[in-house]
């Protein structure tokens, strides 16, 4: 029968959630990893019972984990994350070169077409392949090694290479944002990097349309629509159509374009999904409102769901990493708070439901169609 | 035969349940007992010392006959009492965090 496998990284520990196709009752598993940060869990689209999580420790490190049955089991596989070559610096916070130094897995890509492949992006920012199903991984250090590198600095989050869209029609080309020098695109399978920011302006960095230095949060793809990406920045909601070369904001009339995820809807590439978050340094709602903003339009005109979410005295944050969208017929889309809710609509953003109400605080949301 | 504790998470990622026995050829000491350890249990490769540099992490202490070893050079001898096995060479996660 069809259903839904939600995949929740939490500070404290990973949760599977599971439902039918009707998305109304929910099971929740037991701590998978319980007291280590899980940054993500991920789901081969070739395998779907093939899961790849990131889990960190400020004590212990890296690990990262592995499932062949759909998360019953696991098993702990390769965590040498070396960068390869010279390691170079970047910029501190106060502006002093600093060298890479590895601190965590933050984003997990598994390949389409195979369950053996996949990428791992990490802090300080670089991008890593595993061709064994996570085994060994080796650098892709032509990202990294990027002519601007030295001038890169960290967000508060950390210097982190946080989002990595493969693209499904373009052979060999992928997508890359880090936090905070912008996005990145390879045409190569990840050999060699450009810096795609044009039309990106950032008031926080000296020169506010820099060719990088710009704090990205995350951006997103539809498939039918690759050369078609839309980006949550620090501030401000973009858009691009020509693969990234040129952007243009699209923030219209959202009571503020702060935030940190972005989705589109499984079937309506024009459809796409934000949190606006208060400000830069206030990380909660504005007015205490937990609201989705929807635009049907492929941004500036937007539209605020809010059936079954909070619209009083929410103070909690919705990170990067942290909304999914399935792709069953009526689409379902998901997203984690640092309080610990998972809401859940099963009618593409119309009403909601808190499907988890008291995890730990999410650091990120993943979703399975099951066949 | 040393016997070495681990903090909960380690036990959990070696799949072992109480102390763990180790057997050291020649001179017992801190780096020796480390990379039999890591040896025998290759997923603790990284989590106790920094994988490349062999540095301890900053947060794990290592502890035996109620003293702090932390600090001492890796290669000088563990305390009598370690090598006979009659007391445990602690890895312990630092107190600290949420």
């Amino acid at each position: 029968m069809t259903g839904v496998r939600v995949l929740v990284g939490t500070r404290k520990g990973a949760f599977v959630l599971t439902s039918d196709g009707k998305r109304k009752e929910w099971q929740i598993s037991q701590p998978l990893f319980g007291g280590w940060e899980i940054y993500h869990v991920a789901g081969s689209p070739a395998d779907p019972d093939r899961l790849y999580a990131s889990q960190t420790s400020g004590w212990f490190g890296q690990q990262i984990q592995r499932s062949d049955d759909g998360g019953k089991t696991w098993q702990p596989v390769g965590h040498d994350f070396s960068y390869q070559g010279e390691t170079g610096t970047h910029q501190w916070f106060d502006g002093t070169p600093r060298p890479w130094e590895f601190k965590r897995v933050w984003h997990l890509e598994p390949s389409a077409a195979d369950p053996d492949l996949v990428y791992a992006g990490v802090e300080d920012a670089a991008l890593f392949r595993s061709a064994d199903g996570g085994q060994s991984w080796r650098e892709l250090p032509g990202l990294r090694t990027h002519g601007s590198g030295p001038s890169w600095q960290p967000g508060a989050g950390g210097m982190c290479l946080h989002t990595l869209i493969l693209d499904p029609a373009h052979e060999g080309r992928m997508y890359a944002a880090i936090s905070a020098a912008g996005v990145f695109r390879s045409d190569d399978e990840g050999q060699t990097w450009q810096p795609i920011n044009h039309g990106l302006k950032s008031e926080g960095i000296p020169d506010p349309d820099a060719e990088v230095g710009h704090c990205v949060h995350r951006i997103a793809m539809h498939p039918d629509h690759p050369d078609r990406l839309f980006m949550q920045k620090h501030w401000d909601v973009m858009r691009s159509d020509d693969a990234g070369r040129n952007w243009q904001e699209v923030s219209g009339n959202l009571p503020t374009d702060f935030g940190f995820p972005i989705g589109i809807h499984a079937h309506e590439p024009e459809t796409v999904y934000v949190v606006p978050i208060t400000s830069d340094s206030l990380h909660y709602p504005p007015d205490g409102k937990l609201r989705v903003f929807r635009s049907r339009t492929g941004g500036n005109e937007w539209e605020p769901l809010t059936r079954g979410l909070p619209q009083r005295d929410c103070y909690v944050n919705v990170l990067r990493d942290a909304m999914a969208v399935d792709s069953l017929e009526e689409c379902g889309l998901y997203f984690g708070t640092t309080g610990g809710q998972v809401y859940a609509s099963a009618d593409a953003g119309e009403t909601w439901q808190a499907i988890a109400r008291d995890l730990p605080a999410v650091l990120s949301v993943e979703v399975q169609t099951l066949p | 035969m040393i016997r070495v504790a681990l903090p909960a998470h380690l036990r959990t990622l070696a799949q072992v349940d109480g102390e763990v026995e180790i057997a050291i050829d020649g001179l017992v000491t801190q780096r020796a007992v480390l990379d039999a350890l890591e040896s025998r249990y290759p997923v603790l490769r990284g989590a106790i010392r920094d994988a490349g540099t062999g540095q301890r992490r900053a947060f794990v202490r290592f502890f035996a006959c109620e003293q702090d070893l932390s600090h001492e050079a890796p290669d000088d001898p563990l305390p009598e009492e370690v090598a006979q096995g009659k007391e445990p060479y602690l890895i312990v996660g630092a107190m600290a965090g949420g």
